[in-house]
């Protein structure tokens, strides 16, 4: 099962050099990672979207705990959550296509941030599943560049991540 | 206020620590270290031959006293020689401290002369490591090197030092922090009440159960309380080869250890167990064999202070996360006052099964009239040592036999590699055992293959006087490779043999020690009281031992715990 793993790291160098290792060490798989400091500016907030049976989530938790410069951490897949990746995309827009691709973004709630007179460049945020949908409907033949900032995430409700 | 170069608040430091003595070896990035060194007489420093050696040292020395040991070296190849000594102490989770030299931190990343990323090459195999950034900062990262290696789950920390760091003529002002505090390490103090409670009543409720410890509880100083619940309890106890000398293997309660070499009634009376407390130990492939025929009739207790070892590889029923000494005395004092108490007679009958179990096997070998067998010798030194010997041991058929024929009925005493399974372990760490008991027998029982994976150690047995006896268990062969090839590959014995052995008795001649030969097997008991009398030189003993004997009880590969050769035909 897909789990969302959000981390309170020490901001010191090295520190993340440490979860990518133990994530390849102990064979664990990365599907996304994002990382930034946090408003306080001795903790970075890290967040990594992996995979695994019970077990070896379980493993991961424990062994991301047991580093030194971990503070805390949560697995918000455990709760309800909100959860936000960012997409940008060039895409080919030429003749026809470029009133298709607005509509498209329209309805994807994206927005175009960079215009030429054959491409468009075009922001996305959402989940993973609304990025790849867009992706879908515009057609891949249409892409010419993608990144994606991986997932970030935060517990609904009261709940915080803090010490 | 006092100021101090970095090199000299780093040696403070280590004064101020407690430290004793320090294993290593200089070299450039190192240099203002050991002249601060060499201008006070606190701290010694071992000079060893290799780096290697130094880690094992300072690891034979923390496993024999539970205090840390400390390394020093210089950087690049000063610092990754230390690779498989720090790897050695981290599968052991054995506390120490890696000081490593570096290059001045404004070449750092340019590729100079002997600079290698200690802090990522050792990354893995390290508790934690630590970069000095600024020379003040010397005696609170020595402080909290200390406290991290040394609390919770032991293990190695680095610390890789630039050598602009400890300039002798930039002085700071020393400061020693009295505390170490870390927002993000909080090692448990002690177990859940609650499921230590849960735990003595599934104690109490049982008719086949069984203790099994691990190194931990040596690693927790736990023994005496572990002593005290099993004897309270009347169970029967097992433990790893880690854990040797937790519980005394005299005692009638004790099955001997488990797992792949372990006896014949151990593996037996855990896989029949309903249930198994399992102690300081982490149910390693080693002890387990295949994790899903594993004790299939067991509910499972697991007492440890790193989380991280329960349910890795075997579910445990009830996780207790803590200190191993303070879990066990709340263990006791529920078991005491328990009003439930266990069932006197599924308690007998268990009992009654395993000591079958005990007559059946009962770790017999065959003997020879003419040959003498590698379990001879190590029955024959723990008589004559009254069983009261520091043994280390290398890798290998040798290691298992010495674990096997000693009973050790005290902690600290069993020192071998039981994680790492690094050969070359042995006579640095008898050395790192002799330095501190000078009074103490210190065995190394080794192999032919192994010891010459660290001989160059015999110069620094001159140097400092550390008369340890080294009974080389000479098969002719790396035996326990062999072993493998005529069990799985039809005796072909790939490079298992060594052709060319050196003459041991000059070399160690050579280094300006003894050396005594034994290949006749009436010779064996009369000459090994004579090396044993020999109180003040090191002795290599080069003992000629059955080249053909294989280790039993060996558990058959992917089977379950019950699942052993018991001889080279007899399969159960
Ligand atoms: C550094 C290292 N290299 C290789 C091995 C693999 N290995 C395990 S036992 C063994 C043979 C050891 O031979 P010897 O020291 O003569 O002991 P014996 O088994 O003959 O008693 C080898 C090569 C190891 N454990 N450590
Ligand atoms: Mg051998």
């Amino acid at each position: 099962m897909r789990r969302i793993i959000s981390v309170l790291l020490e901001n010191e160098p090295g520190a993340l050099s440490r979860v990518v290792g133990l994530f390849s060490q102990r064979n664990y798989n990365i599907e996304t990672l994002t990382v930034a400091p946090t408003e306080d500016e001795t903790l970075s907030r890290l967040t990594v979207t992996t995979t695994g049976s019970d077990r070896v989530i379980e493993q991961i938790t424990k062994q991301l705990n047991k580093l030194i410069e971990v503070v805390k951490l949560v697995d918000l897949t455990e709760g309800s959550h909100i959860e936000r990746e960012l997409m940008l995309v060039k895409l080919k827009a030429t003749g026809s296509q470029r009133a298709e691709i607005k509509r498209t973004v329209d309805i994807f709630r994206g927005q175009i941030v960079d215009v030429t007179s054959s491409v468009y460049t075009v922001q996305l945020a959402g989940n993973s599943e609304k990025l790849d949908g867009f992706i879908q409907a515009v057609g891949t033949s249409g892409v010419l560049e993608v990144v994606r900032s991986g997932v970030s995430g935060i517990a609904r409700g009261e709940k915080v991540l803090s010490l | 206020m006092e100021l101090l170069s970095g090199a000299d608040m780093l040696i403070r430091s280590l004064q101020d620590e407690g430290i004793e003595y320090i294993y290593g070896y200089p070299g450039g990035a190192a240099l203002h270290i050991y002249d601060a060194l060499f201008r006070q007489d606190k701290v010694k420093h071992i000079l060893v031959r290799h780096e290697q050696a130094a880690v094992h040292m300072a690891d034979g020395y923390a496993r024999a006293t539970g205090l840390p040991g400390t390394v020093l070296v210089t950087s690049g190849p000063g610092a990754t020689n230390t690779i498989t000594g720090i790897a050695t102490a981290f599968m052991d989770s054995i506390p120490m401290v890696v000081l490593c030299g570096q290059v001045a931190s404004t070449l750092i990343g340019e590729d100079a002369f002997q600079e290698t990323d200690m802090i990522g090459v050792s990354r893995p195999v390290v508790k934690h490591n630590l970069s000095v950034r600024h020379p003040e900062e010397i005696p609170g990262i020595i402080r909290k090197a200390y406290y991290i290696a040394a609390t919770g789950r032991p293990g190695p920390v680095v610390v890789d030092i630039p050598k602009d760091m400890t300039t002798p003529n930039e002085r700071y002002e020393y400061v020693f922090p009295k505390k170490v505090k870390l927002r993000s390490y909080n090692p448990a103090i002690r177990g859940h009440a609650g499921q230590i409670k849960k735990a003595v009543d599934m104690l109490m409720a049982a008719k086949r159960p069984i203790i099994y410890a691990g190194g931990g509880v040596i690693l927790g100083k736990a023994t005496n309380q572990l002593t005290e619940l099993v004897r309270t309890l009347g169970y029967p106890i097992t433990n790893t080869l880690m854990g040797i000398g937790c519980y005394p293997a005299s005692d009638k309660q004790h099955l001997g250890w488990l797992g792949m070499h372990g006896t014949y009634e151990s593996n037996m009376a855990m896989h029949h167990s309903d249930l198994i407390l399992c102690v300081g130990a982490r149910f390693d492939d080693r002890v387990t064999n295949a994790t899903e025929k594993f004790c299939p009739g067991a509910r499972i207790v697991h007492i440890d202070i790193d989380p991280a070892s329960i349910s890795k590889t075997i579910d445990a029923d009830v996780p207790i996360v803590g200190p191993v000494d303070a879990v066990l005395n709340e263990m006791i004092t529920l078991v005491r006052e328990s009003k439930e108490k266990p069932d006197a007679d599924a308690i007998a009958a268990w009992w009654k099964q395993i000591e079958e179990w005990r007559a059946f096997h009962g770790m017999r070998y065959e003997t020879s009239p003419d040959v003498i067998k590698p379990q001879e010798v190590v029955e024959a030194l723990w008589k004559l040592t009254n069983g009261e010997a520091f043994v280390t041991s290398d890798v290998g058929q040798h290691q298992m036999f010495a674990a096997q024929y000693y009973k050790f009925d005290k902690p600290n005493r069993w020192i071998n590699s039981g994680g790492l399974g690094t050969m070359g372990f042995g006579l640095p760490a008898a050395m790192g055992v002799k330095l501190t008991h000078p009074d103490d027998e210190v065995l190394c029982i080794t192999g032919e293959g192994s010891i010459q994976m660290n001989i160059q150690e015999l110069s620094t047995c001159k140097q400092y006087n550390l008369p340890v006896k080294i009974i080389n268990l000479n098969n002719q062969a790396l035996g326990m490779v062999k072993q493998w090839q005529d069990m799985n590959y039809e005796s072909r014995h790939a490079e298992s043999y060594m052709g060319s052995l050196p003459d041991f008795i000059k070399l160690a001649e050579a280094y300006g020690h003894k050396g005594v030969r034994i290949d006749k097997k009436e010779d064996l008991e009369p000459k090994l009281k004579e090396v044993l009398a020999m109180k003040d030189d090191l002795v290599f003993v080069d003992i000629y031992v059955d080249r053909f004997e294989h280790v039993y009880p060996m558990q058959v590969a992917r089977g379950s715990m019950k699942d052993m050769w018991l001889s080279k035909t007899e399969r159960v």
